[in-house]
């Protein structure tokens, strides 16, 4: 569904971040990308969103080139990226209300459906209905994630792109968010890329692990996790293997994989 | 604030008012009470007009300061670029008082209404140019790419996030400006005019001597400068409820 092709890309006056890397990603797959700051993870995902673009190469999704970004695809971000101005529901709206700004103009909105701009169904989903009118000041960070995804997810996307989203969040939400995601996966048929720097969090949620190291990547170090998302995945002794093995590859000292408080790796 | 208690300090400030009145005990401090009947005569005569011309030239020039400063400040505000380019001259010019160009507009502008509109113009764009610019300019990045992300385009941004985001600062502008507007109307009104409250409180004061008439106009201007103040307040509460959340 996703291809990377040849790709480089370098912020002005640095080392490339990517040099000609390719990489694939299959629709229905969930990927996590993990490495340390610096080594170009969130970059990876502002260019499969079209926020940024190579210098060199193309980001393929569904064949077709990526020059701006694509109405099916939505973006989660660590800072949740909500209007601190409207309430929950207008917040979860808004993506309907750009599509009915711009019409069914197949650049900002896709062609083929407009839809009907309601978005109960998903506040209710995410548990969300007793807060709509209250306004991003007056939420936890779990509630403002919740309603970013509800905001994205309304939009009806096939692939979900999220950026250390649960990052800011306490250790029991960040948790519950992560169960959450791996459901809202399997019922949207998502595919799910998700950057994190937490090598519990990867092992949680992706069956396929990208590794990016120091720049420049030039081959993606693939690691498979089958087991990710399967149900109390977490308290087994394959979850604890794969986390070694994740933080053996990232060349880190070796500890007991239990996450820190602030989840940070 | 409570009704109550703005009921309470008006009737507070009445008081001292009486209170000064009998001890000063000259023409040239009437008490509120002979004040307040002069004053719904006057409205009868022609102090009704003078508030009318002086509330026009108020609104007139906040219409025009917002109009063109709010977008001047959006596109400073989203342009490091051009902001480089401008923020030298702004951060020269924005201090100085703009009350003394008064003369030198009523030189070049001549008389009736466009050089008081021109001076409080000026005082408010200024105040709403480096507001507006500073809020837009400090719209997170993570905020736009994130609605970009929705399939926001350029427009869409501004109508989404970029207008709705400068009405605070719009209006916070207006309410730290409101005042010195209203005090330089009355200076800008002294020169050249026969219309306007500026002009009406000095003419009964310093010609005429009819001393509860000039309280009568300073009491219309103090409910002008007051109700454009609550009307700030209103929109306030009206436009930016968000604001107002626990």
């Amino acid at each position: 569904m996703v291809r990377l092709e040849s790709l480089s890309f370098a912020y002005a006056d640095q080392i490339p971040i990517f040099q000609d890397f390719t990489w694939e990603v299959q629709r229905g797959d969930t990927w996590a990308i993990l490495g340390p700051s610096g080594c170009g993870k969130s970059t990876l995902l502002y260019l499969l969103a079209g926020l940024r673009f190579p210098q060199a190469g193309q980001v393929l999704i569904d064949e077709q080139a990526i020059t701006r970004p694509r109405p099916h695809t939505g973006l989660i971000i660590q800072e949740y990226g909500l209007l601190p101005w409207a309430t929950v529901r207008e917040n979860a709206r808004l993506g309907f209300r750009i599509r009915g700004f711009y019409g069914p103009d197949g650049t900002h909105a896709p062609t083929d459906d407009l839809p009907s701009g309601d978005v109960d169904q998903w506040l209710n989903r995410l548990r969300l209905l007793p807060h709509a009118d209250k306004y991003p000041g007056q939420l936890s960070g779990g509630q403002r994630q919740r309603t970013a995804i509800a905001r994205t997810l309304a939009l009806k996307p096939d692939l979900l792109l999220m950026d250390e989203p649960f990052s800011s969040l306490d250790a029991p939400t960040r948790e519950g968010l992560q169960i959450l995601t791996l459901e809202l996966q399997a019922e949207e048929h998502l595919t799910l890329v998700i950057v994190t720097h937490t090598i519990e969090e990867a092992a949680i949620l992706g069956k396929k692990i990208l590794l990016l190291g120091e720049p420049p990547n030039t081959t993606p170090r693939v690691i498979d996790n089958p087991k990710a998302g399967i149900s109390d995945y977490r308290n087994s002794a394959e979850y604890t293997a794969m986390c070694r093995d994740l933080r053996d590859s990232m060349d880190l000292p070796t500890r007991n994989p239990v996450p820190s408080p602030e989840g940070r790796a | 604030m409570k009704r109550r208690d703005l009921f309470l300090a008006i009737i507070a400030i009445l008081a001292l008012w009486q209170v000064s009145a009998w001890l000063v005990n000259q023409p040239i401090l009437p008490s509120p009470f002979e004040v307040i009947v002069v004053f719904f005569r006057e409205l009868g005569d022609d102090l009704l007009e003078h508030f009318a011309v002086s509330l026009w030239r108020v609104i007139a020039s906040t219409g025009l300061a917002i109009a063109l400063a709010s977008p001047a400040g959006l596109i400073l505000g989203q342009s490091p670029r051009l902001n480089a380019i401008f923020s030298p001259v702004i951060y020269l010019l924005y201090p100085i008082p703009k009350v003394v160009l008064v003369p030198v507009l009523i030189l070049m502008l001549g008389l009736g209404d466009l050089p008081k509109i021109i001076i409080i113009f000026i005082i408010l764009f200024f105040q709403i140019l480096v507001l507006v610019r500073d809020q837009a300019a400090s719209l997170r990045p993570e905020l736009i790419q994130s609605v970009r992300s929705l399939g926001a385009g350029r427009r869409a941004l501004f109508r989404f996030v970029y207008l709705p985001a400068s009405l605070p600062a719009i209006l916070t502008a207006l309410r730290q400006s409101v005042g010195t507007a209203v005090a330089v109307l009355y200076i800008a009104e002294l020169f050249a005019t026969q219309r306007g409250l500026g002009y009406y409180i000095y003419f009964k004061g310093s010609t005429l001597f009819d001393y509860p008439a000039m309280y009568a106009g300073i009491i219309a201007m103090s409910l002008l400068g007051l109700g454009l103040y609550f009307t700030v307040d209103w929109l306030e509460r009206r436009l930016c409820p968000w604001q107002f959340v626990e």
